[in-house]
């Protein structure tokens, strides 16, 4: 499905523009943005290393597996699949604390350590297990309180209320989120993709 | 009152977390500056390893969005959703929604120049860059980063998020800021 997707918005793209008569922006958007994701992935050396430097301090002070222990009760029925004291489960509710606080680069880095905590208990297989597609569902849909960025862009120009979008956010998002979950746990359950 | 407190809390959240973590591991006894290095060794490997995945879907997002073939889609949707209450001007937002978190923020932050942060666009546009959760990126990034090939279910539950949450926006701001 990825295969198909990638293609249609690659050819898409050469063929409006060549029908457009502008087909010199496709090798400057190419070439621009294979030079843009090296630069996102430096950027990401750094914020990776600072976050799982301090993360392996919590863990090591218990406090990623005090959190773990708190939220228990709902992880081990949303991650069936995945043992209580797995080390998947501090970096699943570490990544999406960060989501849902809205400092997106150190959800990335949390996020990364999840996937492969769980690649670990997926024994090196090329195939997403259960665990990693809920893992996925909650974090692209995961409820965001605070949209920092966004309500700083507002202010910035002159907003009487930057802040009065958060509601309508959380509203989104939650819908968003609880809809990813059931149809995971249903995708799970009962589809045909479920083996 | 609830803006300052939001601010408050956004502002205060990393210098917090780099304040507590270190200090509560020194007082459990834990070599802090050899269990920091140690673990932001990872962190590099990491990084490195997802390069070939961001370069193949930052290139083709680039390539679609240059080209004006997200413009055509807008134009050919437009009739459409006009009437489920979603303006012309938003839906290359959500065309791009799953794609590209900073291609969102650009657009909003162009709309908003454009047609201030109070209007209806502006509004609107706030909220879904707001809501964005880029399922490609993290799709890509996730599971490249560890191999995985088979995403099964995964891309369709994720798009459904993304279009649920966009239609979550659309109704909530007709309705609060109609």
């Amino acid at each position: 499905m990825l295969n198909a997707i990638w293609l249609i918005l690659l050819a898409t793209g050469i063929l409006v523009a060549a029908i457009n008569g502008n087909i010199e922006v496709v090798t400057e958007a190419a070439l621009g943005a294979a030079r843009g994701a090296v630069q996102v992935c430096f950027d990401l050396i750094g914020v990776m290393a600072l976050w799982l430097g301090i993360m392996r301090i919590a863990e090591k002070a218990g406090m990623v597996q005090g959190l773990a222990r708190l939220m228990r009760p709902l992880m081990v029925r949303l991650f069936p699949s995945v043992p209580a004291n797995h080390p998947a489960m501090g970096a699943i509710i570490l990544n999406l604390s960060a989501n849902i606080l809205g400092l997106g680069n150190a959800a990335t880095p949390f996020g990364m350590k999840a996937m492969q905590e769980l690649q670990n208990l997926n024994q090196g297989s090329d195939k997403a297990s259960p665990a990693m597609c809920t893992f996925l569902a909650m974090n692209t849909s995961c409820i965001t309180l605070i949209p920092a960025t966004i309500i700083g862009v507002r202010l910035s120009f002159g907003s009487s209320n930057p802040a009065e979008i958060v509601g309508p956010c959380i509203f989104a998002t939650g819908i968003a989120m609880f809809l990813a979950v059931t149809l995971d746990y249903w995708f799970r359950k009962y589809s045909p993709w479920r083996r | 009152m609830f803006y300052s407190l939001l601010t408050l809390v956004s502002k205060w959240a990393i210098p917090a977390l780099l304040f507590v973590i270190p200090v509560f591991g020194y007082l459990k006894k834990v070599p802090v500056y050899e269990s920091f290095v140690e673990g932001a060794e990872e962190g590099f490997t990491t990084a490195v390893k997802i390069i070939p995945f961001l370069v193949g879907m930052m290139v083709a997002i680039s390539v679609f969005r240059a080209s004006g073939a997200m413009d055509f889609i807008s134009h050919c949707l437009n009739p459409l959703t006009s009437r489920a209450g979603i303006p012309s001007e938003v839906l290359p937002l959500a065309i791009m929604r799953p794609l590209s978190g900073s291609a969102v923020l650009g657009l909003a932050t162009e709309l908003m120049k454009n047609y201030g942060p109070d209007s209806f666009i502006g509004r609107i546009s706030s909220v879904m860059q707001g809501t964005t959760d880029t399922t490609f990126f993290v799709l890509t990034v996730y599971f490249g980063a560890v191999g995985i090939k088979k995403y099964r279910y995964a891309i369709v539950t994720g798009l459904t998020a993304d279009i649920t949450g966009f239609l979550a926006s659309v109704y909530i701001c007709n309705l609060l800021f109609r």
